[in-house]
């Protein structure tokens, strides 16, 4: 659209035509006050509070609805357009509780803050206000009606944003209400979409409502520890007598990467951190065989010198980490072994084959999408998997960029999937879920009409009639969905587990081919891409160079072998054969991953690391408390190498980040720590600029001085615990992590660029794909800290019933 | 079937076959019934919208905008399919010209929604029958079967190539459907709240295709313009207001009735002569020139010809031909709530001020009317109502709050006369109003 030139407020402004007023005025700083308006869901006008004056036209005009044209002139304030919203806000205030003392929404409040600014402060009526009883919908989701404004925001939200559809609303006039499609009770993704939405305080959640008042809270923007889509979430957090407490999770700025969006997930699970069952004290296992709370002192010093033990007799040594670790973390980790202990015995749990992803890509890093990328490219291609469950930001992203941009779809899945409304094309493939089965497709998209077997469909599909009148019937289809995709200027293809190894190789090289084509390969956690992207295996170092050819790490890492070490299931092996003299874990539970038998590892020192006591940890010698993700700073890295900061936020009485237990043993192994961390300088031996004068942050706030300093490399690193210290020596060594660092300590979301150094065609090969164990985590279940949260567990047991409601309805139908 | 009124002073055109049997198709047609379409297919699009421009018809549903200006804003071409839609929902208290037209010439609209649809390009009619009139529905759904059966709808209407098919659907009950994009939502299955606009429904209408939407009065016009010219129809009525109009009198008259006279006729002569004057010879005390939501008028503002031009002068509208008397033993606080309580039942409840407003003004009123209103109320109600004119999603709001002004400011007298714990000077309406 051209651009017009229009008049607000005696302001010329510019804006392409067509641009709804509201927008073009907000843009322009010009604040016009609205309800029912909320960018990128359909216009409702309903609320009437932006009504502005518009010149020749005889009644106000709603600036939700008028796009603006070509030497229009609008004024936005005067005492008439005043006089129209103070109105507006008495009459909702007729029936509006003015239950502020009590309300979850009290000082957060739109309403609130318009009645402030428009000052309707008399009361005109003299009659009862409506009532009615508050109404519990699901576990999560509670409904007051009084205060309901009836601004239907979490009616598009729940509908047009989550395609979900769960609201709508009852009767007319001033009983108007807005339900839940269950009638009394929500069936739903119980995403709480809604009650982000909601202006007032008429939709609440479980978690937080009459918990606090809004001010005694601190926020922290952080990133969820929970899937590997990596939303930024802004946690509440309020004084506790064991440190703080996390009240609430929401996505209060929208600013980050999820840009409106939070899941169940994200928004109620974050009790995990407040679980009885978390771990605060050192753990030593005792004569008698039994674990035993220890002081740190104690149980480090023992660590420390078992570790120099085994070392010392030259057993081997193993170490697993984590994929909900800080790329901080995983780095110390990875190093901390390779030098430290001196072994390339190091791996985690992989949820997916990020060694084989970027052995696939390599040479091609303008070629990886990034999560923002979904939200504008035209063409998708998604192969396997259910975002909608497994990646729900994803999911969003590809219904929004749908909704709003028109973007064409295209799924390939073996069952079908909720996107698939939102797909132009889908195609059901004849493969199983087992790993390797989605390659045949890439053989098809590359012009092999013979891959794809839709004989093996036949247990599939019930209803087919005959082989030989519906074969050519799927195929043609198949070959119409291919033909779309290929006619595509430009594409990215996401896929997930079900490529490994050489399948990813085909799927991508099949790809480049074509010109505009890019990827994303999906992890499950929230640090599976970093994990690997720091060099967790027992073959590549960070940034994925091979043991055997380390380059710059060759000069950096003492004692680095150019042997690779053993990959996590032959670490577990070697320990029951007696072959493994320590296993060193941090937030990983292999035992229960892998289903190994714990008696192999009696000749086995355990160290685990984590917040809970895991099968694993049960059965180690020491166990050290670690703090999660929402307790400690440092950077994580998701799916598509998007990489975004962490700050601590919570405070757990007795627990350690992963980070500094690592360099405390270090320490008590008479490590110099300096060559582990290296703090006390700027960076590589740099000396400090400006400090500058910080004043410390307000409460909330963010101290922008303190963030340009680090920003720009100005502050030392003072002390063996700041993991920017070691943030300082990835950027440094890892060409793909140079990161636009004022922008990552803003809290934006930093692609790492550029992204993947060639791998050598031997490590490619060598994927291991028995290593590989997908979470398949769902929407309200996320590993060891989803069975360790109320919020979700009672989430769960709700949908269960519900979905058993609907079941038992059906059959007495 | 209700009994029909007449008065020399009529001039019967809508209403030429009223209580002739033209219900039935075959008496329809002898009345000269389905030639006008006939001509209209043969003359084709340009010829039917001339003439219609030429007729000076307004809108019949209260706006008044004229009928053949509206048709031509139809883009000729159309990736969508085009849609004609009557609007028959007719519920606006004072209203009761269209279910006599259902009643009495149900092909008259059936043809002229055939007319329309042959104007704009449409291959399908829908007729939107207000819910209430169940009554109706057979009456219509027979007329529309008679004529599939004689071939006027169809694939082939008339024994051409033309196309046109008539669906007949009813409201479930809300007032709010009578306002055009409400109704196609309701049509589409949807709650019926009004769309925004633009885009207007020429434009984005039915299904987001192109659509005339004409009240039901208008269509049933449509084909008596063809049969006596367009030239001659506005020949009928006064300057700009082309041709005739069913004016439905009620209220305290001696003669109330639907009587069709021509545009811009004298308003006070509808009372004293056609409806036979104030009744049991009581005193004028107010008229609501049209339908409802129209300002009242005082007996000294009545001698206006009734055509939309000099009743908008006159400060209130020709709205929907809906003329109630009200006699001087009638309290007009009584006659405001039951007004306002109707809008307050009636209102969609999508947009603050209307959802709210005619709630408050209904709970103040009632409260006032029994006798336990302050001064500071009468300002209240009079700042609620102008406080939600104009700023309302659709005119729903405007109906509520523009006839509360007119009474508040005409007959602030009679509310200061329910203060101080005085009753109702008309008491024995009081224990209605509590109801």
């Amino acid at each position: 659209m051209p651009d017009v030139t229009f008049t607000v407020d005696g302001k010329k402004l510019t804006a392409p035509a067509g641009t709804l007023l509201i927008d073009a005025c907000r843009k322009a700083g010009i604040e016009i006050p609205a309800f029912c308006y909320y960018p990128g869901l359909s216009l409702q006008a309903a609320c009437r509070m932006c009504v502005v004056r518009q010149e020749k036209v005889p009644k106000l005009q709603t600036a939700c609805t008028t796009q603006v044209g070509e030497g229009q002139v609008f004024v936005t304030e005067s005492a008439e357009i005043a006089q129209a919203r103070k109105a507006t806000i008495e009459l909702l205030l007729g029936n509006h509780p003015l239950d502020c003392p009590v309300c979850d929404a009290g000082g957060e409040c739109e309403l609130q803050d318009m009645t402030f600014k428009y000052g309707a402060g008399e009361s005109l009526y003299v009659e009862a206000k409506q009532h009615r009883e508050e109404q519990k919908w699901s576990p999560a989701v509670y409904f007051d009606r009084p205060r309901c404004i009836l601004c239907y925001r979490c009616v598009r939200m729940c509908g047009e944003g989550m395609d979900v559809w769960a609201l709508g609303i009852q009767s007319r006039g001033a009983s108007a209400t807005i339900a839940p499609n269950g009638g009394d009770h929500l069936d739903c993704e119980q995403c709480g979409m809604c009650i982000d939405a909601c202006p007032v305080g008429a939709l609440t959640s479980d978690t937080y409502r009459y918990k606090t008042r809004p001010w005694e809270m601190n926020h922290v923007a952080t990133v969820c520890t929970h899937c590997g889509d990596g939303c930024k979430v802004t946690l509440g957090i309020r004084q506790a007598d064991n440190g703080t407490d996390i009240v609430r999770a929401d996505n209060r700025d929208k600013s980050g990467i999820n840009g409106d969006f939070l899941c169940a997930k994200g928004r109620f699970g974050f009790d995990f951190v407040e679980s009885p069952d978390r771990l605060t004290k050192p753990l030593i296992r005792n004569a008698a065989g039994t674990l035993e709370p220890a002081t740190w002192e104690q149980a480090i010093r023992h660590v420390a010198s078992k570790l120099k033990e085994v070392r010392a007799a030259g057993r081997a040594i193993g170490v697993i980490g984590s994929n909900t670790t800080t790329n901080e973390e995983n780095y110390l980790l990875q190093k901390f072994a390779r030098t430290v202990l001196g072994t390339n015995n190091i791996d985690h749990v992989r949820s997916t084959d990020y060694p084989g992803f970027a052995a696939a890509m390599a040479g091609h890093d303008h070629r990886a999408a990034s999560l923002r990328d979904t939200q504008t490219a035209k063409a998708i291609l998604l192969i396997g998997g259910n975002p909608t469950e497994e990646h729900p930001l994803l999911a969003w992203n590809l219904r929004t960029n749908f909704r709003l941009n028109q973007a064409r779809l295209y799924i390939a899945t073996d069952s079908p999937i909720k996107l698939e409304r939102q797909a132009l094309m889908s195609l059901q493939l004849p493969v199983s879920l087992e790993s390797g089965g989605y390659e045949s497709l890439s053989d098809f998209l590359g012009g092999d009409d013979n891959a794809l077997d839709f004989g093996a469909m036949d247990d599939v599909i019930e209803s087919r009639p005959t082989q030989t009148d519906t074969v050519p019937t799927e195929l043609t289809h198949a070959k119409t969905f291919r033909e779309a995709v290929l006619a595509e200027d430009s594409l990215i293809v996401i896929f997930g587990e079900e490529f490994r190894g050489a399948a990813i190789q085909k799927l991508v090289a099949w790809g480049l081919g074509k010109e505009n084509v890019k990827f994303a390969y999906l992890g499950d956690y929230v640090n599976s891409r970093g994990a690997a992207d720091m060099g967790l295996l027992p073959d590549l170092l960070p940034g994925y160079v091979p043991v055997s050819e380390p380059g710059a790490f060759g000069e950096e890492y003492a004692n680095l072998s150019k042997q690779p070490g053993l990959d996590a299931v032959q670490m577990l092996d070697a320990a029951g054969r007696g072959e493994l003299g320590a296993l060193y874990v941090v937030g990983a539970d292999p035992i229960a991953s892998y289903g190994v038998d714990p008696a192999a590892f009696e000749n086995t020192f355990v160290i685990v690391q984590d917040i809970f006591l895991t099968e694993t940890a049960a059965l180690a010698d020491v166990v050290l408390p670690s703090a999660s993700l929402y307790e400690k700073t440092g950077t994580v890295t998701n799916s598509y190498g998007d990489v975004q900061l962490v700050k601590k936020a919570a405070d757990k009485a007795g627990v350690k980040t992963d980070f500094e237990i690592l360099v405390r043993v270090a320490g008590g192994m008479g490590i110099d720590i300096k060559k582990l961390v290296p703090f006390g300088t700027t960076g590589k031996g740099g000396v400090t600029a400006d400090m500058g004068q910080s004043r410390g942050a307000q409460s909330g706030e963010a101290d922008r001085h303190a963030v340009w300093l680090t920003a720009n490399n100005l502050e030392p690193r003072l002390s063996p615990f700041d993991p920017l210290a070691v943030l300082d020596e990835i950027q440094r060594l890892l060409p793909a992590y140079q990161l636009d660092r004022l922008n990552l300590f803003g809290g934006n979301d930093v692609p790492s660029q550029p992204g993947f150094v060639p791998v050598s065609d031997l490590l490619a090969q060598a994927a291991h794909q028995d290593v590989v164990l997908p979470a398949h985590d769902g929407l309200f279940t996320s590993g060891t800290l989803g069975a360790h949260t109320v919020a979700l567990t009672e989430i769960r047991q709700y949908q269960h019933s519900v979905s058993d409601a609907v079941v038992a309805e059906t059959a007495a139908d | 079937m209700p009994r029909l009124v007449s008065h020399p002073d009529e001039v019967k055109i809508v209403t030429r076959r009223f209580g002739m049997g033209a219900a039935e198709i075959d008496r329809y047609i002898e009345l000269g019934g389905y030639e006008s379409a006939k001509k209209c297919l043969e003359q084709g699009p340009e010829f039917i919208i001339n003439e219609m421009k030429a007729s000076g018809l307004r809108g019949r549903g209260g706006a008044g905008f004229p009928t053949g200006l509206k048709w031509s804003f139809v883009p000729k071409q159309s990736t969508k399919p085009k849609y004609v839609l009557v609007n028959g929902d007719e519920s606006e208290p004072g209203t009761c010209k269209d279910h006599l037209i259902f009643l009495h010439d149900p092909h008259a609209v059936i043809e002229g929604t055939v007319i329309a649809g042959l104007a704009i390009g449409a291959k399908t009619g829908f007729i939107y029958l207000r819910g209430e009139y169940r009554y109706l529905i057979e009456i219509v759904e027979k007329a529309v079967a008679d004529a599939y059966a004689k071939g006027f709808l169809g694939k082939n209407i008339f024994g051409s190539e033309t196309e046109f098919q008539v669906i007949v659907q009813t409201g479930a009950g809300a007032y709010e459907v009578g306002e055009e994009s409400a109704l196609m939502e309701s049509l589409e299955g949807k709650r019926g709240v009004p769309r925004i606009k633009p885009p207007f429904p020429a434009v984005v209408g039915l299904y987001g295709g192109p659509t005339v939407i004409n009240n039901a009065e208008t269509i049933a016009t449509v084909p008596h313009i063809f049969a006596m010219g367009g030239a001659a129809y506005a020949a009928v009525g006064s300057e700009r207001n082309g041709g005739t109009r069913l004016f439905g009198i009620s209220g305290h008259v001696e003669r109330p009735g639907v009587y069709e006279l021509p545009m811009g006729y004298n308003l006070k002569k509808m009372i004293y002569e056609v409806a036979g004057g104030v009744r049991g010879g009581r005193q004028l005390k107010a008229v609501v020139p049209g339908g409802s939501s129209t300002p009242v008028l005082l007996p000294s503002e009545i001698d206006l010809g009734m055509d939309f031009d000099q009743v908008g002068k006159a400060g209130s509208m020709l709205g929907s031909g809906g003329v109630v008397v009200i006699d001087d033993q009638t309290c007009i606080v009584e006659f405001a709530l039951r007004t306002i309580s109707f809008y307050a039942h009636e209102s969609c409840g999508w947009c603050i001020p209307c959802r709210e407003g005619t709630d408050w003004l209904k709970k103040s009123l009632t409260r006032f009317h029994a006798g336990f209103g302050t001064m500071k109320d009468i300002d209240n109600i009079q700042y609620l109502a102008e406080n939600m004119m104009g700023r309302t999603f659709c005119p729903l709001g405007d109906a509520a709050a523009m006839p509360t002004i007119g009474f508040v400011k005409k007959f602030r007298k009679e509310f200061e006369d329910h203060l101080n714990g005085k009753p109702c000077p008309f008491a024995k309406h009081v224990e209605v109003a509590l109801v």
